[in-house]
């Protein structure tokens, strides 16, 4: 299953799957969210924009977590395949994590009356975003990418620390944030009616997120084995 | 598994957990400074610095907001249900703010007590729900609070 060639051809297959289920449950999210679900009793209709904010905040959390199991395979078992999912993963965990940030502030304007505190929860976020950007950067700067691949498991592993704080940040410390709507146990401080797009959207991005890292990876996959036979036949396959 | 992977697995397993824990000391020797705002009853506790500003959070007492004649100025008590904090601030308030809604305060206390800020944002909470259900909680709430005072003066 490590071998690239193989991986190259399982991937090409499951993109398809992945892109449908992503816009059918993006059309289904989107359209529940936007004009089924009802408005909120406080908040009118600018609620809506967490249904953009609160699944891209998963995801940005979700891919770190991924990208951090992949860095400690590649440490330990030097497999190319975790390698490339890591890197292939930092750019779309990054977009995501921007994505949260910046939807948090459009809402925080009009909600809380400013577009950006300091508290926990906000600038451990901030933490996250500069630890893709610093991923990316250091994946870049070294030439050798299997030495590079090994730089950035080891930089990633460090930074999940900051998982668990950006997830128990607004428990742990008074935060301007407020505390989870959606927990897996207990208590649901949200509507059904509210929950069913937002946990459709969450799915979603998960869908487009699966679609992305194999398109990615199988691009990294290309570029590293150039040299080989099978990227060559393939090449010359595709020209004829 | 190998001797080797085994050893990396150690070695890294090592890593994290001293990461994991250089965290926690740090969060700890910080915690004071990440709280964001300090409750009312942290302020009568005078856990609240002294000499520069500091955010104050809480919810916003019913019947406590009293605009000044000026029309910019508002005063209101700030109150986490054990201790209150009278709070003033001039200028433009957040949509959200209204009695009963949690806000969160920056600025000092004044010689008498008074919590002069120079900002106040409105804290929201995790609950989403539709108008009709945050009406009928109210409706089911007042019946409630109706029966028991009706309960006590029958009694």
């Amino acid at each position: 299953m490590g071998s690239p060639r193989y991986f190259y051809n399982v991937a090409g297959k499951m993109i398809p799957w992945f892109a449908i289920s992503f816009l059918l449950t993006l059309i289904a999210g989107i359209y529940y969210g936007l004009f089924v679900a009802p408005p909120d009793y406080q908040q009118g209709e600018s609620y809506r924009i967490m249904y953009i904010h609160v699944p891209a905040a998963w995801m940005s959390m979700f891919i770190y977590m991924v990208m951090a199991a992949a860095g400690l395979i590649s440490l330990v078992w030097r497999i190319k395949i975790t390698e490339i999912t890591i890197i292939s993963s930092a750019s779309v965990g990054a977009s995501f994590t921007f994505l949260a940030l910046v939807t948090g502030s459009l809402w925080g304007k009009p909600m809380w009356g400013t577009w950006w505190v300091w508290d926990a929860r906000l600038t451990s976020e901030l933490l996250l975003l500069f630890l893709y950007l610093g991923i990316i950067a250091l994946y870049s700067a070294i030439e050798d990418k299997r030495v590079a691949a090994r730089a950035i498991s080891i930089l990633a592993l460090v930074g999940v620390v900051n998982i668990p704080i950006i997830h128990y940040s607004v428990e742990w410390w008074n935060t301007l944030h407020q505390t989870s709507s959606v927990t897996m146990t207990g208590k649901q401080a949200m509507s059904t009616s509210m929950l069913i797009p937002l946990l459709l959207m969450g799915i979603s991005f998960k869908l487009y997120y699966g679609a992305v890292v194999l398109m990615r990876a199988r691009a990294e996959v290309l570029e590293r084995d150039r040299n080989t036979r099978w990227v060559r036949e393939l090449v010359e396959g595709e020209m004829k | 598994m190998n001797p080797i992977r085994k050893k990396r697995l150690y070695l890294i397993g090592m890593m994290v957990a001293g990461i994991g824990v250089a965290a926690w000391l740090a969060l700890n020797a910080f915690d004071e400074n990440l709280m964001f705002f300090f409750s009312p009853s942290e302020i009568a506790e005078g856990k609240a610095p002294t000499g520069h500003p500091f955010r104050v959070g809480g919810l916003v007492s019913n019947n406590s907001v009293k605009r000044k004649p000026d029309g910019l100025t508002t005063a209101f008590d700030v109150t986490d249900n054990a201790e209150t904090v009278t709070v003033e601030y001039t200028g433009i308030l957040p949509d959200l703010f209204r009695e009963g809604q949690g806000i969160v305060a920056l600025g000092q206390l004044n010689e008498s007590g008074i919590f002069v800020a120079s900002e106040v944002l409105a804290k929201h909470d995790e609950n989403y729900m539709p108008p009709e259900v945050a009406d009928s909680l109210k409706t089911a709430h007042d019946e409630g609070v109706n029966e028991m005072q009706q309960q006590v003066s029958v009694q």
